[in-house]
């Protein structure tokens, strides 16, 4: 068992203010969310979740044609579309537009894809200052961390220790009332937005007939990332295109209820190429940036493709009863909770951390309230095979193979497997007037170190069944 | 309509909670069907599965086939091994024509119990009796594979002297997940405590439960906290006359 996640979890379940904290905000959004989807504000939820997963399952298995077509649209209007294999192929756009045009401030507003490829590290090695603008990863940025969660990112922070973070790193007088370290916030970036000559963003969908790039959020700081600066350069992977603006009445209606409940959230931009000729605003430069990083592995994958279809709500994250425990930085890679231990293992590889897609009780909950249905306790347990198929390729003979071999033969022969349990029931200490045993050896160990184990039955339910039968 | 029941008890009642498979025998005897016990049947192959190891769990699979082969229904107290064979067996065995037909085969007589009493044999009172307050845990494959959310409910609520106390989080897993349970043993019991908080909280004398799994987690958590809230099968409720 890797040591790594296994610490990092241990250390989550043993910070109590966390554990309260986290379990209160993932059911904070859960539950608006459960009344953002009830009958009485979108009574045709279903047919929505089953319209986005078409719709996403016809654009991956057309995904050429969409991108082409993305890419002749966005060019049509003025803009430039970058393909890019990696991170390295993103550096080196970026490292070039930078340079090329001595910028050396920018701001970003949230994206996790840039998260991906560490844009930020990338930036700062080419002498830029990349600024982020969303509230929770400003907060995260001051701290030196990493997005906890896909949409709130700074979600495992309390106030009190964001008031130490400002008082710390701003130099300010120290503020412990939400709004007021919104406004410390938004003081600071204001001067951001007007210097920085370049804009970073994401992108929620790029629509393929008309070549726009659509951002949702609550804060206006995308909306002033990409349109106050001089040039604005959108990071995307490539599973973020539709096929047209009128699908956006579906994923529109899903997203922001998903997320957090909103029927719509604060804004909603379209942003299609550079200012033209008579425009008053906009930038001068436009830039798509379409990130594969695997995707194309996992597009060739039919039984794990639909893992692109994930519009990146944050739902399955929410209810996860796994994620509410141990959080987002227990997780390997970039993306946390059901979503992030299906795509982590296919964008870095099965071997990045083997015991990833087991970490699940498979309770089916994130599968519930994905909106685009996308079967993810299904994905796990491809995953989990492929993890034991490459054990057996590299002939790693584990104890648990050793014993599920063992185990699938004797439960072949019933004769066998009744009298393994008879011995077995022997073998374990029989509990006092039936009580629950409190520790036991071996494997079991792992059992009684957090619950007590059942006495083993004196007779088998093969055993009664026939002295039952036997008396008529 | 089916008057022989075939019962697959599952390996964990089998070896661990053998009252369980008895007190289902007795209500289903009690709605007059006959009953029998196919006793070459050992497990549905669901650990093997769910821990990735797919060829093991198709040889045990296969066996749970040849068993059940000639059986009209299947009565079975876990949804969770229900819907093993009912969903996952035509997913195991997508390249074996034959073991794929006679999983398609099977799936439609395999039931889990309360649905069998209340969509086969269509009844929600088995006139049972159960003087107190429980609570009710909803195990995940039961509610969100097999969409098995009221029957339970209903079955208990028309339980002489028995009064339904819903928990705040009923629906939320309890932790156990098969092999999760000890190679994420500390998360698991973590998981764990959320949930015997909340049942701690209804103030119910029990807490009923329709898989064996989630109760031999729940009942460990509560002996290990010393609590005095029983942990029973929902057969064992009803069976009570």
């Amino acid at each position: 068992m890797p040591a790594a996640m296994h610490g990092r979890i241990h250390e989550a379940l043993l910070d109590e203010r966390l554990q309260q904290a986290l379990y209160a905000a993932t059911g904070r959004l859960m539950h608006k969310r459960q009344s953002g989807v009830a009958a009485g504000q979108l009574p045709d939820y279903q047919e929505l979740r089953d319209h986005a997963h078409l719709i996403k399952r016809h654009t991956m298995e057309n995904l050429d044609y969409y991108l082409e077509l993305l890419t002749s649209r966005v060019e049509g209007r003025g803009g430039r579309v970058v393909w890019c294999r990696d991170a390295g192929d993103v550096h080196a756009f970026f490292e070039q537009l930078v340079r090329d045009r001595g910028i050396r401030l920018a701001v970003k507003s949230k994206s996790m894809t840039s998260e991906e490829v560490e844009l930020n590290e990338a930036l700062d090695r080419a002498g830029v200052e990349a600024a982020e603008t969303d509230l929770g990863e400003f907060i995260i940025q001051l701290a030196g961390e990493k997005p906890y969660h896909i949409v709130a990112p700074a979600m495992h922070k309390t106030r009190q220790q964001v008031a130490d973070l400002f008082e710390q790193k701003l130099g300010l007088p120290r503020e412990e009332e939400i709004e007021k370290q919104t406004m410390i916030a938004r003081g600071v970036l204001r001067k951001k937005f007007l210097e920085a000559d370049l804009g970073i963003s994401g992108a929620n969908f790029l629509i393929a007939e008309s070549g726009a790039v659509v951002i949702v959020e609550n804060e206006g700081n995308a909306r002033l990332s990409t349109s106050a600066p001089r040039i604005h350069v959108a990071l995307a992977g490539i599973e973020k295109i539709i096929p047209r603006a009128a699908d956006l009445a579906v994923f529109l209606s899903l997203l922001g209820r998903s997320a957090t409940g909103q029927p719509l959230t604060s804004y909603t931009s379209f942003l299609s190429g550079p200012r033209r000729p008579g425009e008053r605003d906009g930038p001068e430069e436009f830039y798509v940036v379409l990130l594969d990083n695997g995707r194309s592995r996992i597009l060739a994958d039919r039984d794990k493709r639909q893992t692109l279809y994930c519009i990146r709500c944050g739902a399955c994250l929410n209810i996860c009863p796994v994620f509410r425990k141990i959080g987002g930085y227990s997780y390997p890679g970039t993306y946390s909770g059901p979503i992030g231990a299906i795509l982590t293992p296919q964008m870095l590889g099965l071997g990045h951390e083997p015991a990833l897609p087991f970490a699940s009780s498979l309770c089916g909950a994130c599968a519930e309230v994905c909106p685009v249905k996308i079967d993810i306790p299904k994905i796990l347990l491809e995953l989990r095979s492929d993890v034991k198929k490459a054990e057996r390729r590299e002939r790693r003979w584990t104890a648990e193979r050793i014993g599920f071999a063992l185990w699938a033969w004797l439960m072949r022969h019933p004769r066998l497997y009744e009298m393994a349990g008879a011995a077995a029931s022997v073998a374990l200490p029989a509990g006092r007037d039936g009580a629950w045993l409190r520790a036991l050896p071996g494997p079991l160990q792992a059992w009684t170190e957090f619950r007590d184990f059942p006495p083993p039955a004196a007779r088998s339910f093969r055993q009664l069944w026939r002295a039952r039968r036997s008396r008529g | 309509m089916p008057t022989k029941v075939s019962l697959f008890v599952t390996c964990l009642v089998d070896q661990l909670f053998p009252r369980v498979g008895l007190a289902m025998a007795d209500v289903v005897e009690r709605l007059g069907y006959a009953v029998d016990f196919p006793e070459a049947q050992t497990c549905c192959g669901q650990p093997a599965f769910n821990s990735g190891f797919r060829g093991e769990a198709r040889l045990v699979a296969r066996h749970f086939l040849d068993v059940f082969a000639g059986a009209d229904c299947i009565v079975c107290p876990s949804g969770s091994c229900a819907s093993m064979v009912r969903h996952h067996y035509a997913e195991l065995f997508q390249k074996d024509a034959a073991a794929r037909a006679a999983a398609e085969a099977v799936a439609p007589r395999v039931w889990e119990f309360s649905e069998f009493l209340t969509e086969v044999a269509r009844r929600e009172d088995v006139g049972a009796r159960f003087d107190g307050v429980v609570t009710y845990h909803d195990p995940c494959h039961a509610l969100r594979e097999m969409k098995i959310r009221e029957q339970p409910r209903r079955l208990l609520r028309a339980v002489r002297g028995l009064e339904l106390r819903e928990m705040d989080i009923a629906e939320e897993c309890c932790g156990f997940g098969g092999t999760f349970s000890v190679k994420f043993g500390e998360v698991s019991g973590a998981m764990l405590s959320t949930k015997i908080e909340s049942i701690r909280r209804t103030g119910a004398g029990a807490v009923v439960s329709s898989d064996p799994s989630c109760l031999m987690q729940i009942r460990g958590g509560l002996s290990r906290a010393g609590l005095e809230v029983r942990a029973l099968h929902l057969a064992e409720v009803l069976a009570g006359l």
